[in-house]
């Protein structure tokens, strides 16, 4: 079939977990994850820098692993669960991580941010950063063009010791 | 003023945070409306030439598809060149997309695709055939800086070279010391994170509500105005979040024509946002030549500094920038010779990019002193102390202030300066090679004419407002510092509203200006709304503020207090209701003004930086790492070291970026840049980035502003890059003259 003949004309239904709740929605086969958050359900917290995979904003939790939303399409999500920035905070309380990035400045104009916010957080869950080194490494699928990168690994530094994971480094 | 400040002055998280980190801060494409309609840019394919046949009926037949535009169906607008001016633009005739057939650069928008929905319009778009007539087109720099020219026309506020003094090229001849180098900068793209993009809410009769990714909502209202006749009443510019700018966002690019241009033809709300690949088809910083010659005495003391640069501009505007005047006046000589000359390219405008001009010149500059310490065997920084400007030679006025010594020394001591070891290649730790390089850093400081209102409610809430941006910058922030601070509030019962064109006037954001000026713009309005509330309060019956002069209360806590007596005092809301209103509203502008503008330039104000630098390098493998940064800044009051701190880190790691990674690469043989996207255009990641040190030099400047603030936007950048490329010298003993600094010229050296 010419793809033209599929793009906008077809969709297919697909059963997910938006952010804690079921969610039953008829999709384009060509829609990526990252469009159908964005342009069809309005959630615009999770940003696309690139739409290839190479920067990171676009970055959701998918069954709790961080994925590049723009690399999946809409239609493989039926049956995951997907939180994005908006889902984070519960009951109007800020995840730990969330309030980090505020008290240590870890963003400037705050686009790449929700998705450094949901990769921090799969790293914390991930259980292998262990040193800054190992956090700068990990988070270096994200970018972050207005260079908050200290502050991004201080705000990581803190939660992972809040948490007994990590002993905070002497300054470095 | 300002004194006894609780906020300004003290580190405050940003105000717009909780937005930011929870996704509701709203960006350029991420407005809509029932309406909304999806466009997409079919770029040429060619950089030079002509549209011989451009065909769309098979775009056009995919279900969804709304129309296509291109040049042959373009809807009227201004005809006259100068409509598309904007107001930073330089001198020449703006680029006007889709109006006629004739290709300036590769990548030119040559046709839109509007559609129902995103997907559809990508797809149509790869639909569009284009053919072409090809020209021969020059996209290389190496070729064409031999048909350099010296702009005839020069940009607005930018300051062509100074005149030369004495005779540098005598002077250079008779020097004892001598060192002479081309440094060459790459193109570069700003890369923001958030791409390009205009979402344009179609309002119905006429009326246009457009946000748009700017850093000045006012100046994207008049170009949108002009070019498309229409009242400035129909078109409001609302951008309250701005994912990123470093001047890509200055001048209206043209998604922002493109998608006013559909909506007003369908009549629907339209929204365009370019591709990563798209945003490598606007602005970017010229690639830039420099030729240094440095003569000195046998102790470093400088006898003859000549500076020339080629910088690269389109075919249709010579964009200017300073880059060569930094070298008459950050070092005194009596001999100096500084020209600057631009040459023509094909490709779209180059545009200002974070310090626009300074780091290019500064490279060279600061590289060539490093050279020179070399040269004479003085230390790097007592070679610069040497060489101390007191007063700005090229104007021939004293500094505003200056405290870059106290940069050198606090930089020097905190990194451990002392503790080099001059010789290159000396200081190593297995396989790796370390370096310690310094240079130093400049920019000017400016205030621009900024308005801005204060209305504070009965309720006690105070709400400014003011038409500039907040790109990152922390101008949410440290505005509701000032005015919390005036009034005598807490931060929570202020809120600040920016970044719509309906609001009180500001220029664009850029060239560091706008903490000194809209900061000020909102001290003097609190001001006014000051005197008011106190006269209302001393008003009231029985007011115990009733024979108190203004000087004698001070604003504190929700109150009208008397200082000498802080039993006296009036609530701020029953001040408020006394005037009979449910609010006092007071809207001031701030600026140098007309008179100052017009006297003869009594002083020069400049930021100032010293950044040292250690890079570590593999010694077999060529890998480098900075693995740590001391930037040392003056740059007049801090507002908040929190924030401030963070946009000195941002300008470091730009000033990496552009040491070692950041290149565009263009194909001459198609005049096309080919690494354009994230993963071949590099920009620094976290593991690039280490440790970053700032520091602010006290700096007292009651000249700059009346706030004393200098701006902080750009000086992080402007030495880095040298002091890194000196750091590798030091670490191998190969002197890099062009940036970026990648594997292979390490190894090559
Ligand atoms: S938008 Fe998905 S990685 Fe950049
Ligand atoms: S905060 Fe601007 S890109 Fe990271």
């Amino acid at each position: 079939m010419p793809v033209h003949a599929i793009v906008g004309t077809q969709t297919v239904p697909i059963d997910i977990t938006l952010n804690g709740e079921s969610r039953s929605l008829d999709v384009s086969p060509a829609t990526t994850l990252l469009d159908l958050l964005r342009h069809d359900l309005a959630l615009t917290g999770t940003k696309k820098g690139c739409d290839h995979g190479q920067c990171g904003a676009c970055t959701v939790l998918i069954d709790g692993h961080r994925i590049n939303s723009c690399l999946q399409l809409a239609v493989m999500q039926d049956g995951k669960e997907i939180t994005t920035i908006e889902g984070l905070a519960r009951d109007g309380a800020l995840h730990p991580l969330q309030s980090a990035f505020i008290e240590r400045d870890a963003f400037q104009c705050g686009y790449c941010t929700p998705g450094q916010i949901c990769s921090g957080v799969a790293l914390i869950e991930e259980g292998h950063a262990k040193s800054r080194e190992e956090i700068r490494e990990h988070m270096s699928g994200n970018i972050c063009r207005c260079g908050a990168y200290p502050n991004i690994v201080d705000a990581i530094e803190d939660v992972l010791v809040q948490r007994g994971q990590f002993m905070k480094e002497a300054a470095e | 003023m300002l004194k006894n400040d609780t906020h300004v002055g003290s580190p405050r998280s940003r105000v717009d945070g909780p937005a930011k980190v929870t996704g509701q801060a709203t960006y350029a494409a991420e407005f809509t409306a029932p309406d909304l309609a999806h466009a997409y840019v079919v770029g040429s394919g060619i950089a030079r030439g002509t549209i011989t046949a451009i065909d769309a009926t098979e775009a056009e037949a995919v279900p969804g598809v709304i129309k296509v535009f291109t040049h042959e169906n373009r809807p009227g607008t201004a005809w006259f060149s100068y409509k598309y001016q904007d107001m930073v633009g330089p001198p020449g005739d703006p680029f006007r997309p889709l109006a006629s057939d004739e290709i300036q650069f590769s990548d030119q928008p040559v046709a839109l695709v509007v559609a129902e929905s995103f997907d559809v319009a990508r797809h149509a778009a790869s639909l569009v055939r284009v053919c072409y007539e090809q020209q021969p087109h020059e996209t290389d720099l190496s070729r064409a800086r031999h048909d350099s020219y010296e702009p005839p026309r020069k940009r607005t506020g930018i300051a062509p070279p100074p005149k030369p003094r004495g005779d540098a090229v005598k002077a250079f001849g008779e020097a004892p010391v001598r060192v002479s180098a081309e440094y060459t900068i790459a193109t570069e793209h700003h890369n923001p994170m958030e791409p390009h993009a205009t979402t344009v809410i179609w309002d119905g009769g006429g009326k246009i509500t457009v946000h748009d990714k700017t850093q000045g909502v006012q100046n994207s209202q008049a170009y949108v105005a002009s070019v498309f006749g229409l009242s400035s009443d129909d078109v409001r510019v609302v951008s309250p979040y701005v994912g990123g700018g470093f001047g890509s966002g200055l001048r209206p690019q043209h998604q922002l024509f493109l998608a006013v241009m559909a909506s007003l033809a369908l009549e629907r709300s339209v929204r365009l946002e370019l591709t990563r690949q798209q945003m490598f088809s606007h602005v970017h910083r010229p690639e830039t030549i420099n030729v240094l010659s440095l003569g000195a005495d046998r102790d470093g003391k400088l006898r003859s500094i000549q500076h020339q640069a080629v910088a690269a501009t389109s075919r249709f505007e010579d964009h200017q920038e300073v880059v060569v005047n930094w070298s008459g006046l950050l070092y005194p000589a009596e001999n100096v010779d500084l020209r600057y000359e631009l040459a023509k390219l094909d490709t779209y405008s180059p545009g200002d990019m974070r310090a626009p001009g300074a780091p290019l010149g500064v490279f060279a500059l600061e590289s060539a002193m490093d050279e020179l310490a070399i040269a004479t065997g003085v230390d790097p920084v007592e070679l610069r102390l040497r060489n101390y400007a007191e007063r700005d030679e090229n104007d021939d006025v004293p500094f505003s202030s200056k405290e870059l010594r106290a940069c050198y020394r606090q930089g020097a001591e905190q990194f451990g300066w002392s503790r080099r070891n001059p010789k290159p290649g000396s200081m190593r730790e297995g396989r790796e090679l370390i370096g310690w390089g310094m240079a130093s850093g400049v920019w000017e400081a400016n205030m621009m004419k900024t308005s801005a209102r204060a209305v504070l409610g009965a309720d006690g809430r105070l709400a400014i407002s003011c038409a500039t941006s907040d790109i990152g910058t922390g101008t949410y922030t440290i505005l509701t510092q000032i005015a919390a601070d005036a009034l005598g509030l807490a931060m929570e019962d202020v809120t600040v509203e920016l970044g719509d064109s309906s609001l009180p006037t500001s220029p664009v954001q850029g060239g560091s200006w706008t903490a000194a000026s809209a900061g000020s713009a909102v001290m003097a309005a609190c001001q006014t709304l000051r005197e008011t509330l106190f006269k209302q309060a001393a008003k009231i019956d029985g007011s115990p503020l009733a024979d108190a002069a203004i000087d004698d209360v001070a604003f504190s806590d929700g109150r009208i207090v008397l200082r000498t007596d802080a039993a006296r005092s009036v609530l701020l809301a029953d001040a408020v209701g006394a005037g009979g209103h449910d609010k006092v509203e007071a809207e001031e502008a701030a600026g140098p003004g007309l008179i100052g503008m017009m006297l003869p330039k009594s002083h020069a104000s400049y930021t100032h930086a010293a950044v040292f630098v250690e890079v570590r390098i593999d010694e077999d493998l060529g890998v480098m790492r900075v693995t740590r940064v001391v930037n040392a800044v003056a740059a007049g009051r801090i507002l908040n070291p929190k924030t401030a701190r963070s946009q000195i880190i941002g300008g470091v790691v730009w000033g990496i970026g552009m040491a070692m990674h950041e290149e565009t690469l263009t194909d001459h043989r198609l005049g096309r840049m080919m690494n354009h996207s994230l993963s071949e255009y590099h920009v620094p990641a976290n593991a690039d980035i280490q440790d970053i040190e700032v520091i602010f030099v006290e700096e007292h400047d009651d000249k700059t502003s009346p706030i004393g603030v200098k701006g902080l936007g750009e000086i992080g950048i402007v030495g880095t890059a040298a002091a890194i490329a000196n750091a590798v010298h030091h670490a191998t003993g190969k002197r890099i003259r062009s940036l970026p600094i990648t594997i292979d010229k390490i190894l090559a050296g």
